[in-house]
């Protein structure tokens, strides 16, 4: 089996997964109606991601796995995603911020992997970059409504933005798979992703009046499965059936 | 009745349909306002009893679709409320009315999601029972909440054939699977049959809306409809449906079924369901902690207004 390319597949996947699993959480409960609407469909779009990124893993890894068996069987230490993804919904503004700085660097990279050497990834990006893009423009477009908005709108996205930016430095950080790929013209060096994602950032967020977060310690760990507590909770909820079932179908 | 009205119910009779602009008696618009916001209401509290268990779908395609699902009803709450719009009232109104206790909304959806198995019995006897009531609104009277429905009708049938999937999987599944399943019908079965309301005695509203083509078949037809239809398939999925008077009568061409418990129906709209006051806190909560986004936004588009003015 091809180790990097199981793990980067895998990351990919669980970044879709774990976001796509907190966004439903709003379902029924967005601010208003097209909020929920929209917020459900952002969910779904990146569930797909998720389930072609590791029906992809799966093959790759060629053990008989297949997408559940990698999303309801493997416990928090096996899960990659970055720790951007798994933290709460909080209120409207931290979801926001936390798609703003998502859906900004995913669309940069799918940018990239749109020319991978590795067809099928080339294909999975050309599909979810024109998903994303629609994303990204949705989540800017709240910073800076809710930025240039009331006086309590201003101050909760500020503080929403301040207190995620700490996970912010994860995403644009390599190790050794993500050099691996890099090396075979798989994926982009992350690093490469870190300016035109600070541009955009820091444009939205001048329109939006608000400050881009102050220079900060940043934290790291779930590309490599060390995450925060907030996952074992996730998976405990998602995995739930698959756990208390063993082998049902469904 | 005066001239006005007896033009209105020849154009009713003749199968034209009332368009916003057109007049109208106030009774009619009254009544229409009531039922299609009622039904927008029932759509988004609709959400709520399938929304508790996305997070727990037991496989990533079946989460993809209750997403989907859910987010369908969604849609249809906003077609609705659009629809009674154009009525002359406004989706703001038609909430605060939901959220202050004064609007109704199905029943059904103040029962609790229990087990998996409980997205099977909504997909299969909610969503079911409410295409039945829905169809024939296709057709009704007044233009712009037919032609909702058509566009409502189409995606519930594929609620309905999700919801069946799930139980179809389930009765062929492990035997805990398949006492989830016949658990999930026996406590959907009565709500469901409960959905097409009161029996015609006891009606409040049935014969005027019948004559005005707001309603096409009466509330025991419909309900009768609905257990000729799923009686055959809870027999194919190998379920037993909890009612031991249900029984195909050749005479009629119909199944005879047992009395329903209008008491326990009456105590669920009164708001003594099991899930009446949760259901409203969540929407009620979800509103005001979305308060100061929609006041944002407003503030927004205000000073945006202003800038490009100037
Ligand atoms: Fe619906
Ligand atoms: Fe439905």
């Amino acid at each position: 089996m091809n180790q990097a390319l199981f793990t980067y597949l895998v990351r990919l996947g669980d970044n879709c997964l774990i976001l796509s699993q907190r966004l439903a959480e709003w379902c029924g409960h967005g601010p208003a109606l097209e909020e929920d609407i929209a917020l459900t469909n952002v969910a779904l779009d990146l569930l797909g991601h998720a389930r072609l990124w590791l029906s992809y893993a799966a093959e790759v890894e060629g053990s008989g796995r297949d997408e559940d068996q990698l999303a309801y069987l493997r416990d928090a230490g096996e899960f990659q995603n970055v720790l951007l993804v798994e933290q709460p919904n909080g209120d409207f503004g931290v979801t926001m911020a936390r798609q703003f700085y998502f859906d900004l660097w995913y669309s940069l990279l799918l940018r990239e992997l749109r020319t991978s050497r590795d067809e099928r990834i080339a294909a999975i990006a050309e599909k979810a970059a024109k998903e994303v893009d629609y994303h990204l423009q949705r989540s800017t477009d709240w910073v800076i409504r809710l930025g240039d908005g009331t006086p309590e709108s201003h101050e909760r996205m500020q503080r929403a933005l301040d207190d995620l930016w700490m996970y912010t430095g994860e995403l644009f950080q390599m190790d050794a798979p993500d050099t691996e790929l890099r090396d075979r013209g798989t994926g982009p060096n992350l690093e490469h992703l870190r300016e035109p994602w600070l541009q955009h950032v820091t444009k939205t967020l001048s329109e939006a009046t608000l400050s881009v977060p102050g220079e900060t310690w940043m934290q790291r760990g779930g590309k490599q499965g060390v995450h925060t507590e907030n996952l074992g909770y996730i998976l405990a909820e998602m995995q739930f059936l698959q756990r208390a079932y063993p082998g049902a179908q469904w | 009745m005066t001239p006005e009205e007896r033009e209105f119910q020849q154009k009713i009779d003749a199968g034209i349909k009332v368009e916003p602009k057109d007049w109208m008696p106030e009774a009619y618009r009254k009544t229409l306002i009531r039922q299609i916001s009622q039904h927008a209401h029932s759509e988004i509290v609709g959400q709520l009893p399938e929304g508790n268990w996305i997070t727990r779908a037991p496989t990533l395609k079946r989460k993809a679709i209750l997403l989907a699902k859910v987010q369908d009803e969604a849609g249809h709450g906003l077609y609705l409320y659009g629809a009674a719009e154009t009525l002359g009232i406004r989706r703001d109104q038609m909430i605060e009315d939901l959220l202050a206790g004064k609007a109704k909304y199905s029943s059904v959806f103040n029962y609790p999601t229990l087990t998996w198995a409980d997205m099977g019995a909504i997909g299969w006897l909610v969503d079911g029972a409410a295409i039945i009531n829905q169809i024939p609104l296709c057709r009704c009277s007044y233009g712009p909440y037919a032609r909702g429905m058509i566009r409502i009708c189409k995606e519930e049938n594929f609620h309905q054939r999700q919801g069946f999937d799930i139980m179809f999987t389930l009765t062929r599944g492990t035997p805990e699977q398949k006492a989830m399943a016949q658990d999930a019908l026996n406590r959907w079965w009565w709500p469901a049959v409960m959905m097409h309301g009161p029996s015609d005695a006891e009606s409040k509203h049935s014969a005027q809306s019948l004559q005005w083509k707001i309603k096409l078949f009466s509330n025991d037809e419909l309900r009768q409809k609905f257990i000729d239809q799923i009686a055959p398939q809870a027999e194919y999925l190998g379920l037993t449906i909890p009612d031991p008077e249900l029984k195909w009568n050749p005479e009629r061409g119909h199944y005879d079924f047992g009395a329903i418990d209008w008491d326990e129906f009456h105590n669920v709209i009164r708001g003594n369901g099991p899930c009446n006051r949760d259901r409203l806190r969540t929407r009620k909560e979800a509103h005001e902690a979305g308060a100061w986004v929609r006041e944002g936004a407003a503030a927004y588009a205000r000073k945006r207004a202003i800038r490009e003015a100037a």
